[in-house]
């Protein structure tokens, strides 16, 4: 079997909260992420779903290198990201990189385009300016932009046209794993076909392969290969796109499923699946949890597996 | 045939200069809210479907300005009503919810409270009573133990709670239309399920209209009965939802609807590639030029 | 860089100012020390001393020219080490947080809480007194709200996402200070600092200067303030008229 390119496995992220003690006694630790694990193949689009709380967003940092994990190993192609063996920011700089939201704040507001995409080149080294100036050209054209705009600055372009400049930013330096932080939910509907349609473009085009953020499904569905369902820092159901859409089993995921407004379902006569039904049990094993009622997150969850109930579907049951 | 409740009659609006506008947001806007209908407005950023519910409510602020047009509510012009009058209507009989219920709810003061100022100030109860009555209303927006939330400070709760909070307030005085301007778009999706069959649930049960205004098309096709969609400053279509979303008649609409990624439509078809609006419209420009405007289907299949 | 209308004025009002210092040797009618005759003692504004005299028979005119030299100085220079301090001070206690902004915090904390003109005292009482103990003690004193503004403005600056896609682009901490986030906080800083020199001359002035000359420089360096802040945001730059 071929090495996965990135290999998350058990990583534990926990924040010391400063509790209402006394002189900052009673300090609690909030349990972000409880032990997720999971690989990412080359030219996959993997998707985290989940909503807010779930730890999605901290689990990208860590892939990142901006959160430290407090337990459990991040690998590319066999060698450590995270841990003594973690390479500097340089070196994990030309393997994994981000696309942000807020197509409004990721950009500096005082560096032109072209100045925020030289600058990440000149520092890993490349120096020539022709060489460098070919580069930003090749960038803006396939981001869709033209090589006259670099010289403008963040604030006189659209928030379409500054997300392809992030786009732009991320992929400069060549990566081979993109993280996607909600790439399209800050743009409008026609701007998101677009980059929606720009982002699988690349993805074939230069071999990407994504991990993408996401609270809108339909656009999960859409991009995915791959989808991870979280739930306060636990995996609950992790498949293929087909498996999770068309076979959804851990209530969560139905319950989030169902709770879509999309315009077919909004106007089918039959009804949606009835999520307030009763919990079912799954070959005499219960799930912990329903997705409903929202578990203490200073304590450790309940004991729980991940069990295989299909071809590339899992999902998490009590212990047997 | 009843009488609309809601009469927009060709609204303009823009950034005003003194007596002139400089900058046109709405060009000449019309549609009809009946009594207890839902009606959606759809459109991106820039379309003016919001200046439109500021200027229902009498809420823009300067530099936007009214230039022409009426606004009728219930045969009576809102625009050339004196602010007294507009005061009386707003938040008893025209209320209006938003994105972001901390803009609407006072950080210092209890949700109770709040909820209760609407019953006092516009139906004059006594401050026991309106206490009394704002517990009620909580209860009645499905807010978990509300005696004990009513004392709440709105800043410890949930988005979804403060939602809550915000179309208790909204619906406090029985209004007879309710504007409610992206009201999930900030809230988780399971969340916004509930708020959304909340708001349904509610208003078809007290015979409220709803003018809801979003750019997310799924949601208007959960909550309402016909739709207007906006682009550049303009109606450009307008018909009941299942019609609109089954045959669509406007290049926009058709550009909106293929633009969106739709579920369950990858299992059936394949990925498609979604459609990229620029280009099946050649020139944006020209997109406000026609318009079409379905005519409303009333019992009998009369007019 | 398009400059407005308040960094003109602010501009034209401190050049004035700067240019009655260094020209005051040479259009000062009179010595500001020297030519104190007890006979003109506390004499109005007149054709000999446009300004009237001082106390000691001193022209007031000659005094405020000369005054100016003595004021920008410690104005400019004092609010230069406040400043290189307050960045410093700040930035880093904003962008790494943990034991380092703790101690920044409470030292902060401190200095606010000591009235700044009893400190800048004891500080010339351990140097001795003079022109360079008066800098040093004005610019070890007022650090504190500018270390308090560019804390704050790091804090709220460093979850923008360009900082964050810098540090995944590989940039080094001091790098990502230096270039992402200290040209985004100039605007209040530089605001900050004009404010700082008024306020630095006022200490100074609790001395012998007249009215309205302290005026003068303190409105011109507000300005200029105002009008270099507006002029480095980029917004303003492209401002279509």
């Amino acid at each position: 079997m071929t090495q996965p390119l990135l290999q998350v496995d058990d990583l534990h992220v926990r924040f010391p909260i400063a509790g209402g003690g006394l002189l900052g006694t009673g300090k609690r630790m909030l349990h972000a992420v409880n032990g997720i694990s999971f690989s990412l193949a080359k030219g996959e689009c993997l998707s985290i779903v989940g909503e807010s709380g779930c730890g999605k967003s901290t689990t990208a940092l860590s892939i990142l290198g901006l959160q430290e994990p407090t337990e459990g190993a991040i690998r590319y192609r066999g060698q450590p990201l995270n841990g003594p063996g973690a390479p500097g920011r340089m070196q994990r700089a030309k393997a994994v990189q981000m696309v942000f939201q807020d197509p409004y704040a990721s950009l500096n507001p005082r560096q032109s385009v072209r100045t925020s995409l030289a600058a990440p080149l000149r520092l890993h080294g490349m120096t020539a300016a022709s060489e460098i100036e070919g580069r930003i050209e090749a960038m803006l054209k396939n981001v869709g932009l033209t090589p006259e705009q670099a010289k403008r600055y963040p604030h006189e372009f659209s928030g379409g046209q500054r997300q392809r400049i992030g786009i732009a930013r991320a992929l400069i330096l060549e990566p081979e794993i993109v993280v996607l932080d909600e790439p399209v939910s800050a743009l409008d509907v026609s701007i998101r076909a677009q980059i929606i349609n720009l982002l699988l473009d690349l993805q074939e085009k230069l071999g990407l392969s994504y991990i993408m953020i996401s609270h809108d499904l339909s656009v999960v569905e859409h991009m995915s290969d791959r989808v991870l369902v979280m739930f306060f820092g636990e995996v609950v159901e992790e498949g293929g796109w087909r498996q999770i859409f068309e076979a959804p089993t851990h209530p969560y995921t139905r319950r989030l499923i169902a709770a879509i407004p999309d315009p077919d379902v909004a106007l089918k006569p039959v009804g949606r699946q009835d999520e307030r039904a009763e919990m079912p049990l799954l070959a005499g094993r219960r799930f912990v949890s329903d997705g409903r009622a929202s578990p203490d997150v200073f304590t450790p969850p309940a004991p729980s597996e991940l069990v295989e109930i299909g071809a590339n579907h899992k999902v998490r049951l009590a212990m047997a | 045939m009843t009488a609309p409740l809601l009469d927009i009659r060709d609204l303009r609006l823009g950034v005003a200069a003194g007596r002139t506008v400089t900058h046109p947001l709405l060009k000449g806007v019309s549609f009809q809210i009946m009594p207890g209908e839902a009606y959606g407005l759809v459109g991106e950023s820039g379309s003016g479907k919001s200046v439109t519910s500021l200027a229902v409510m009498g809420l823009l602020k300067k530099p936007l300005a009214v230039s022409g047009g009426e606004i009728l509510f219930k045969g009576q012009n809102l625009l050339s009503l004196p602010k007294r009058e507009m005061r009386r209507l707003r938040g008893n009989r025209i209320t209006m919810i938003f994105q972001e219920p901390m803009t609407a709810l006072n950080p210092l003061s209890t949700v109770g409270r709040q909820i209760a100022e609407m019953f006092v100030l516009h139906q004059g109860k006594s401050w026991d009573e309106a206490h009394k009555l704002a517990v009620e209303a909580l209860a009645n927006v499905r807010v978990p133990n509300p005696e004990r939330r009513a004392k709440n400070l709105p800043h410890p709760m949930s988005g979804g709670l403060r939602q809550r909070v915000m179309i208790a307030m909204a619906l406090a005085c029985n209004p007879d239309l309710l504007i409610a301007d992206e009201p999930t778009t900030a809230l988780d999706v399971t969340v916004q399920a509930e708020v959304l069959r909340l708001i349904k649930e509610l208003c078809a049960a007290r015979g409220t209209a709803v003018l809801f205004i979003s750019h997310d098309l799924g949601v208007i096709a959960s909550i309402c009965q016909r739709v207007g969609v906006m682009y550049g400053g303009c109606l450009v279509e307008e018909n009941e939802t299942r019609a609109l979303f089954d045959n669509p008649r406007h290049d926009y609409t058709r550009g909106l609807l293929g633009a969106l990624p739709r579920l369950g439509s990858r299992s059936e078809h394949g990925r498609q590639r979604l459609v990229d609006i620029d280009s099946i419209i050649a020139d944006r420009s020209k997109l406000t030029e026609t318009r079409f405007i379905a005519p409303r289907v009333v019992e009998g299949g009369q007019l | 860089m398009r400059l407005g209308f308040n960094f003109w004025l602010g501009a034209t009002l401190t050049a004035l100012v700067i240019l009655a210092g260094v020209l005051a040797h040479w259009i000062a009618p009179f010595d500001p020390v020297l030519d104190a005759d007890l006979m003109n003692s506390e004499l109005p504004p007149d054709a000999t001393f446009w300004f009237g005299t001082d106390a000691q028979g001193r022209d007031v005119y000659t005094r405020i020219l000369y005054g100016a030299q003595i004021s920008l100085t410690v104005g400019i220079v004092s609010q230069v080490i406040n400043s290189l301090i307050g960045i410093t001070l700040g930035m880093t206690a904003g962008y790494w947080g943990g034991w380092w902004d703790d101690l920044v915090n409470g030292l902060t904390n401190v200095m606010l809480a000591i009235p700044s003109l009893i400190f800048a005292l004891a500080v010339m009482a351990v140097l001795g007194p003079g022109l360079p103990s008066l800098l040093i003690a004005l610019g070890l004193t007022n650090w504190s709200w500018t270390c308090r503004i560019a804390r704050s403005s790091t804090l709220s600056l460093k979850s923008q996402g360009y900082v964050q896609a810098a540090q995944t682009l590989g940039y080094g901490d001091l790098r990502i200070m230096f270039t992402q986030i200290l040209p985004n906080m100039m605007g209040p800083i530089l605001v900050m600092a004009t404010l700082g020199m008024g306020s630095a001359v006022l200490s100074e002035a609790a001395l012998v200067f007249p009215g309205l000359a302290i005026f003068l420089s303190v409105l011109g360096f507000n300005l200029l303030g105002a009008g270099l802040r507006d002029s480095l945001d980029p917004h303003m730059r492209t401002r279509k008229p």
